[in-house]
């Protein structure tokens, strides 16, 4: 038998491609869901992080790293997710920030460690930047979103969570 | 660190009586699914409903960690007298007010406890609290806005609200009496100490009840073990455990 012929950049790039299940327009190395690649004569051991606990996508991401990596030639993938260093919005990239706007959710803010208050983050209008909009429903379509509407260009759009 | 078997024994307690707290919440969260008085509160509800679920099998994941034991084994095949939910969290729906007043003074408590949690000395349980806390500052404060909207709303929503509240806050007093062997676990800073998160708790809610037009009750409150339950637990098990329980060993249903 011979040595695969890739390398984990290989794989990295194939994560790459994997979309966000509920988010398309972003994948799951833009979110900053991988985390660790390892690669171990014929296995694969990819480890990755939940972005919401009870996401119901998860399985469905799981399943995806595995044929993202044997689409590769890699007969032996092991998926394993970790909690450490919790998954925060911070993580999702710049870029992918933008093509969320553009796709008309507006990214988070900044996370941070922020104490436990009765208040919300503010959010901008990702269409006309506004910052005069105002909150419709803290929770969205999926675990990660909320809805707004704008005051300034009157759009109805969703935002993403500071988590 | 390595825990003793006592330590062991009370943090299964400890981890066993915050998933069934989530889940029994989360059951009766779930009856508003498709009855929820707006669309948007309907889906907001089922979110936080499914967050729950995804905390009680984090706290579930970290005894299965312990004692091998099976996390949809202990959900669906357990009966009322071995469940160690509050009885806070089993009494049935109620209106709209009950139900969002109940998610918020447990809110606040799940949100201070994993706060405190952060700083576990048993890293698993440190690494879930990280987690869990992110997601449970978004119910708090959505129900935080409820309770103001309808404690300041019309005289029949304050009416309302209030009397949940009559019903409710001597309920909550059994969300911070200590877990059968608790003190080993509080000494070796594995968990928090329920007192401590108690007196944060109140600075929180108290003024904020207050601020909402609620008079808050007096008197002792439920000091009972958890292992003392309302027959409305029985109804509940029994149709959220109806399933597995009719197709046992079913790979997928």
């Amino acid at each position: 038998m011979t040595a695969l012929q890739i390398s984990p950049e290989h794989i990295w790039e194939a994560l790459a491609g994997v979309p966000d299940p509920e988010i398309p327009v972003v994948s799951i190395t833009d979110m900053g869901m991988v985390r660790d690649v390892q690669l171990d004569g014929k296995k694969a051991t990819v480890t990755f992080t939940p972005t919401f606990s009870g996401c119901p996508a998860l399985r469905v991401i799981a399943q995806s790293i595995e044929d993202a990596v044997k689409g590769l030639g890699v007969p032996e993938v092991e998926v394993r997710s970790t909690l450490t260093p919790p998954w925060t919005t911070d993580w999702i990239n710049a870029d992918a920030r933008e093509r969320l706007r553009q796709y008309g959710i507006a990214p988070p803010a900044p996370a941070g460690e922020g104490l436990i208050t009765l208040e919300a983050e503010p959010t901008r209008c990702p269409r006309c930047g506004s910052l005069n909009v105002s909150m419709t429903a803290s929770f969205g379509s999926t675990l990660c979103k909320r809805l707004y509407v704008c005051g300034n260009c009157k759009e109805p759009f969703e935002g993403f969570k500071s988590v | 660190m390595s825990l003793t078997e006592q330590q062991k024994t009370a943090l299964i307690a400890r981890l066993t009586a915050l998933a069934d707290d989530e889940i029994i919440l989360s059951h009766r969260d779930s009856e508003w699914t498709g009855h929820a008085p707006i669309l948007e509160e309907d889906i907001a509800l089922a979110n936080i409903a499914q967050d729950e679920i995804g905390h009680a099998l984090m706290y579930l994941g970290l005894r299965s960690e312990l004692d091998g034991s099976e996390p949809n084994q202990l959900t669906f095949f357990r009966g009322a007298r071995e469940y160690t939910n509050t009885q806070l969290v089993e009494l049935p729906k109620g209106d709209w007010a009950f139900t969002m007043l109940r998610q918020y003074l447990y809110d606040a408590y799940e949100a201070l406890w994993l706060d405190a949690a952060r700083a576990s000395s048993y890293a698993p349980l440190a690494e879930v609290a990280q987690k869990a806390v992110r997601e449970e500052k978004f119910h708090l404060q959505h129900t935080a806005l409820w309770v103001e909207r309808l404690g300041l709303g019309t005289p029949e929503s304050h009416r309302r609200m209030q009397d949940a509240l009559n019903v409710l806050w001597g309920y909550t007093t059994q969300l911070f009496v200590p877990t059968a062997g608790e003190e080993t676990l509080i000494a070796a800073g594995i968990t928090p100490d329920p007192a401590a998160v108690k007196t944060r708790w109140e600075s929180l809610v108290r003024p904020h009840l207050e601020r909402s037009g609620l008079s808050i009750p007096q008197g002792e409150g439920v000091t009972v073990s958890r292992q003392h339950h309302s027959e409305d637990l029985l109804y509940l098990l029994t149709e959220m455990q109806s399933t597995a329980r009719e197709y046992a060993g079913a790979k997928v249903w």
